[in-house]
């Protein structure tokens, strides 16, 4: 019964399998919601655009008039090969839609999350320890506050006091001499402007990225600092602390390598939680700072009533939150070594 | 009378220490938009469509606050301090209508499936974490949009925005409230007491109602308000994407900050300012009151009050050294 | 058949190792104060074994953890407890910290909680070797953990392991290695082994039992269990509502039973001779506001006037057993008529505590 790394790829092919029927059911879900609407896509997004030869002609061929049974198997065939469809507004395959937008939306969610972090846990952690002293209270009232406010209005806030006091730009991710010089690669502007090496364009995508990131940080840091505070509470109280106490280990380091540790833990496991959260707020994030991303197109979409494409992207995002949470268990496996049997 | 003060009162003398502060300022911020909510024809100044006088004169435009208009009026020629008022309405409305829905839907399902538990069960739970795992604001977007299409004109007093945006908040809440109960059920229901009662030749129908009820109502309080305030931030996200509630049917307060949006960079802060405010306070005293009632609750969170110990003098034993007299 | 063999204790010429004199832990609530402890004198010499027995809820953990200084917030110590002739109640916090680990140890009732799932068996004893003898190598930290290790009966191969790894009975086992690992003089063990089963239970018993051998330890056993004292400690006392009725030689105590509670306790214990079940009526008084005078006259089936009136003084009997009871007591601070029978109502309406 020893803690061999044997036991984690079984652990990872149960988890796996888990996950199939999981995406199979979302998949149903984003096609029936979108298609049990009355009327049919192509009218609802270009009716009064086109005559209603040319409607029936593209229905034709999107294959909308063919039974939905059929329709829905195909749907589910394509994304088997990655091929996630067309929008039917502007004629873009989601694909493509997604490469040339998902690196912004990519290193927004990634920014907000390091900055959720870095603000989060330490407070949390600082919260638990002085419970019910007035640092406690402070940092769970501004946990709670910066919950409450929604993240356009935060954002409304930060364009109009922050953003002229540090000079930061409020639109966009950078500005058109930096999308001119950097050559695309990765279809990651952060990416690409390190791998030119050239440090003004560098300089301008990390200010553009500044204030959004910020933003969408602070607004969901809230759920990390009452997640750490109450773990922190109970482990401060578990047996094993008291037992190390007994031990006559000083308090500080009982707190550090008992506590404050086994606290932490639970965190990981939120971590994939907080991917759909991240990916929600990055939509409202990327409205506000006209952040050139994914959720910015979706946006757009719905409002041109476009099914196609909102399927497409509302299919993706869904495949890389089960994705993301699948990542999440593998690592809390590797790091919590119970949670293998 | 007395007995109706006591119970008003509890809030504050069943509980002690920050939860009880908690409790009480969450009450009263929800209490005051509650009480807007409820008298909103009232206590507006003003209709939240309303651009001119009674007496036919047109509000002015984008006028800053003044006696007329104590909040200031929006570029619609609106004012905003009644659409403030009329935005509590519709908030309250439609997340009463989500919560006590998906509370019921969850429950009832959550029940049946952890009772009954088998093939039944295990589909439900799949589906409910798959909904579970999925960002709940997309899945709103994406319920919105259908039922907006799907419902058209409205049902009773309710039109077909709001009706269209608390079904699609019920939606995603749903799941919340089957996991919990279903928990809750699988644990009472192997439960020894369950097994007695059964043993006495309770049927399935009263065991559900008598013990697993009473057990599964618990959680429930903290996470509807928990859920109310998260709602009332869905509602105002799908308000500023400009989904669901049609300005025409009823203030709201996120499709009031999608406006101000522009008004910013003129600085016009007012249209702003408002609006936000009032989300924030209003999820901020939810919150506020949720938090409270799990402190108080959670047996684990619970803080014992402590009382500094007044011993006695010591009193030495002094040990004599006598041989025990007969026993009795 | 005995279990173990009872080894003589040796009195240390320095006098005994734990003298504790008038202990009392109060705990505060808004009702009032919880008298856990009312008053406990007893002492300890080298490689003694004591037992402390009584009922759920009469302050046996409470002292065992008032010993150690492990109380919660709010509780508060009074008396003193002399180790080696130091006064533990007056030391500092860091020094009294100090002591904990190194000169007393406590072995906890569950052990499946008490390690850090988190962190291996060898970091346990890294951290608390490194925590009083910094200097020493991580070498010689592995060389004494896995002497000890080995002692309880646990290969070296698993030194590395991880918690969940151990069954029950040998995370005890893990648990009291812990413990012991630097040595203690003095050693609490508060009811080690309520959570396991009869068989592993005779394992622990019987390493206690050799601690005595192999280490000169100390030990206060704490336990509801009558059968292990009697085999594995040299003297016991007996604890009720706080206060100590009854101490002694174990084969004294449980032999000739002079407090009528000590009596009634062992009444209660079931053997294959048993043929009914007896139980002491009433339950235990309630701590806050314990019965004036004698605590156990509401339950005493030879309550007379005095016990409810005037504090039983204790004495020492023949043979060395120290009680407090008025039927020993001293006749003549008896008055007259106190020791006419007590009247009383029915015991069975007396309060839960």
């Amino acid at each position: 019964m020893s803690a061999s790394a044997g036991s984690l790829p079984r652990f990872i092919a149960q988890r796996v399998l888990l996950v199939i029927p999981m995406v199979w059911i979302l998949m149903t879900l984003v096609f029936v919601v979108l298609r049990v609407a009355p009327g049919d896509p192509i009218s609802a997004a270009l009716g009064g655009k086109l005559t209603p030869a040319a409607l029936d002609q593209r229905r034709h061929a999107l294959g909308l008039d063919r039974p939905l049974i059929v329709q829905y198997g195909d749907y589910l065939g394509s994304i088997l090969h990655l091929d996630f469809g067309k929008s039917f507004t502007d004629n873009q395959s989601i694909l493509s839609v997604v490469r040339d937008n998902g690196g912004a939306t990519l290193s927004l969610t990634i920014a907000a999350f390091l900055v959720a972090l870095v603000i989060g846990i330490p407070l949390g952690l600082l919260a638990g320890r002085l419970r019910d002293t007035a640092p406690d209270v402070l940092i769970r009232l501004f946990g709670i506050i910066t919950y409450a406010t929604p993240i356009f209005f935060v954002g409304l806030l930060v364009q109009i006091h922050v953003a002229p006091l540090l000079g930061l730009p409020t639109s966009g991710d950078a500005s058109p001499e930096t999308l001119f010089v950097v050559p695309e690669r990765t279809h990651i502007l952060l990416v690409d402007a390190l791998l030119s090496g050239d440090w003004l364009s560098i300089q301008d995508v990390l200010t553009h990225l500044a204030l959004p990131a910020f933003t969408l940080g602070v607004a969901i840091c809230g759920v990390f600092i009452r997640l750490v505070r109450v773990n922190i509470l109970q482990t401060v109280q578990s047996d094993y602390v008291e037992a190390a106490q007994a031990r006559g280990i000083a308090r500080g380091k009982v707190m550090r390598n008992h506590a404050f540790r086994n606290a932490l833990v639970p965190v990981i496991t939120i971590v994939g939680l907080q991917m759909a959260l991240l990916l929600s707020g990055a939509i409202l994030t990327e409205s506000t700072f006209n952040w050139p991303g994914l959720g910015q197109k979706l946006v757009k979409y719905i409002n041109g009533r476009d099914y196609g494409a909102v399927q497409g992207i509302i299919t993706i995002f869904a495949l890389v939150v089960i994705f993301i949470s699948l990542l999440v268990d593998v690592v809390n496996a590797l790091i919590d070594p119970r949670v293998r049997y | 009378m007395r007995r109706i003060a006591a119970f008003i009162a509890t809030p504050f003398s069943k509980t002690q220490g920050v939860a009880r502060w908690m409790l009480v300022i969450g009450i009263a911020i929800t209490a005051v938009f509650l009480f807007c909510a409820a008298f909103a024809p009232w206590v507006a100044p003003y209709g939240f469509a309303q651009f001119r006088s009674s007496s036919g004169a047109d509000f002015p435009k984008l006028a800053a606050p003044s006696p007329h208009h104590w909040f200031g009026t929006t570029d619609l020629q609106t004012d905003v301090l009644s659409r403030v008022i009329w935005g509590a309405r519709t908030a309250v409305e439609v997340v009463s209508l989500a919560v006590i829905a998906s509370l019921l839907l969850g429950m009832v399902l959550g029940l049946v499936s952890g009772y009954f538990g088998g093939w039944l069960d295990r589909v439900l739970v799949l589906v409910m974490d798959s909904l579970f795992a999925f960002p709940s604001f997309l899945l709103a977007i994406v319920f919105a949009f259908l039922f907006t299409n799907l419902i058209g004109s409205g049902f009773l007093f309710l039109s077909g925005g709001v009706l269209a945006a608390a079904l699609s908040l019920t939606a995603i809440y749903i799941p919340q409230y089957f996991r919990v109960v279903r928990n809750t059920t699988i644990s009472a229901k192997e439960a020894t007491y369950v097994e007695a009662a059964r043993a006495l030749g309770a049927t399935d129908g009263v065991i559900m109602r008598r013990y697993l009820f009473g057990n599964v109502i618990q959680s429930v309080p903290v996470l509807a308000t928990l859920n109310a305030a998260d709602a009332i931030g869905t509602l105002a996200a799908l308000g500023f994407l400009g989904i669901g509630i049609q300005p025409d049917e009823a203030g709201e307060w996120g499709f009031d900050l999608q406006r101000a949006l522009d008004d910013a960079g003129l600085g016009i802060w007012w249209t702003s300012l408002y609006p936000g405010l009032a989300i924030v306070l209003l999820i901020t005293g939810l919150t506020l009151v949720g938090e409270g009632l799990n402190e108080t609750v959670n047996p684990l969170l619970r803080k014992q009050r402590l009382v500094p110990v007044e011993m006695t003098a010591r009193q030495p034993t002094v040990p004599t050294s006598e041989t025990s007299v007969t026993s009795r | 058949m005995t279990l173990v063999e009872q080894v003589p204790a040796t009195p240390s010429a320095q006098g005994p190792v734990i003298d504790v004199r008038d202990l009392r832990v109060w705990y505060g609530t808004p009702r009032g104060a919880i008298r856990a402890v009312d008053g406990v004198t007893f002492s300890l010499d080298g490689g003694e074994t004591l037992g402390l027995v009584g009922e759920s809820g009469c302050g046996k953990s409470t002292l065992g953890r008032g010993l150690m200084g492990l109380l919660p917030d709010g509780a508060k110590r009074d008396g003193e407890v002399l180790f080696k002739g130091d006064d533990i109640l007056q030391m500092s916090v860091h020094d009294a910290r100090a002591m904990r680990g190194a000169d007393l140890g406590m072995i906890f009732q569950e052990p499946l909680t008490r390690l850090n799932p988190l962190m291996r068996i060898s970091q346990h004893f890294e951290e608390t070797i490194k925590q009083h003898e910094p200097s020493l190598s991580k070498a010689t930290i592995r060389e004494r953990a896995i002497e000890v290790l080995s002692l309880m009966g646990i290969p070296p191969t698993r030194y590395r392991s991880y918690p969940h790894e151990f069954s029950g009975g040998m995370r005890q086992r893990l648990m009291i290695a812990l413990a012991l690992v630097l040595r203690p003089a003095f050693v609490v063990a508060d009811e080690p082994t309520t959570a396991l089963d009869v068989l592993v239970e005779a394992q622990i018993i019987r390493i206690l039992n050799d601690l005595r051998e192999n280490f000169d330890t100390s030990l206060l056993l704490i336990t509801h269990n009558l059968g292990i004292v009697a085999e594995a400690c040299d003297r016991v006392a007996v604890m009720y509502a706080g206060r100590i009725v009854e101490q002694g030689d174990v084969r004294d105590v449980f032999g000739q039973p002079q407090h009528p509670y000590t009596r009634e306790l062992l009444r209660s214990t079931i053997s294959l001779s048993t043929t009914g079940l007896n139980f002491i009526p009433g339950a235990p008084p309630d701590l806050i506001d314990p019965p004036p005078a004698c605590r156990f006259h509401p339950r005493c089936r030879d309550a007379m006037n005095v016990c409810a009136d005037k504090d039983p003084i204790p004495t020492v009997s023949g043979t060395g057993t120290r009680v407090e009871c008025w039927l020993h007591g001293p006749a003549q601070e008896i008055p007259a008529g106190g020791d006419a029978p007590l009247p009383r109502e029915e015991i069975g309406l007396a309060d839960e505590a």
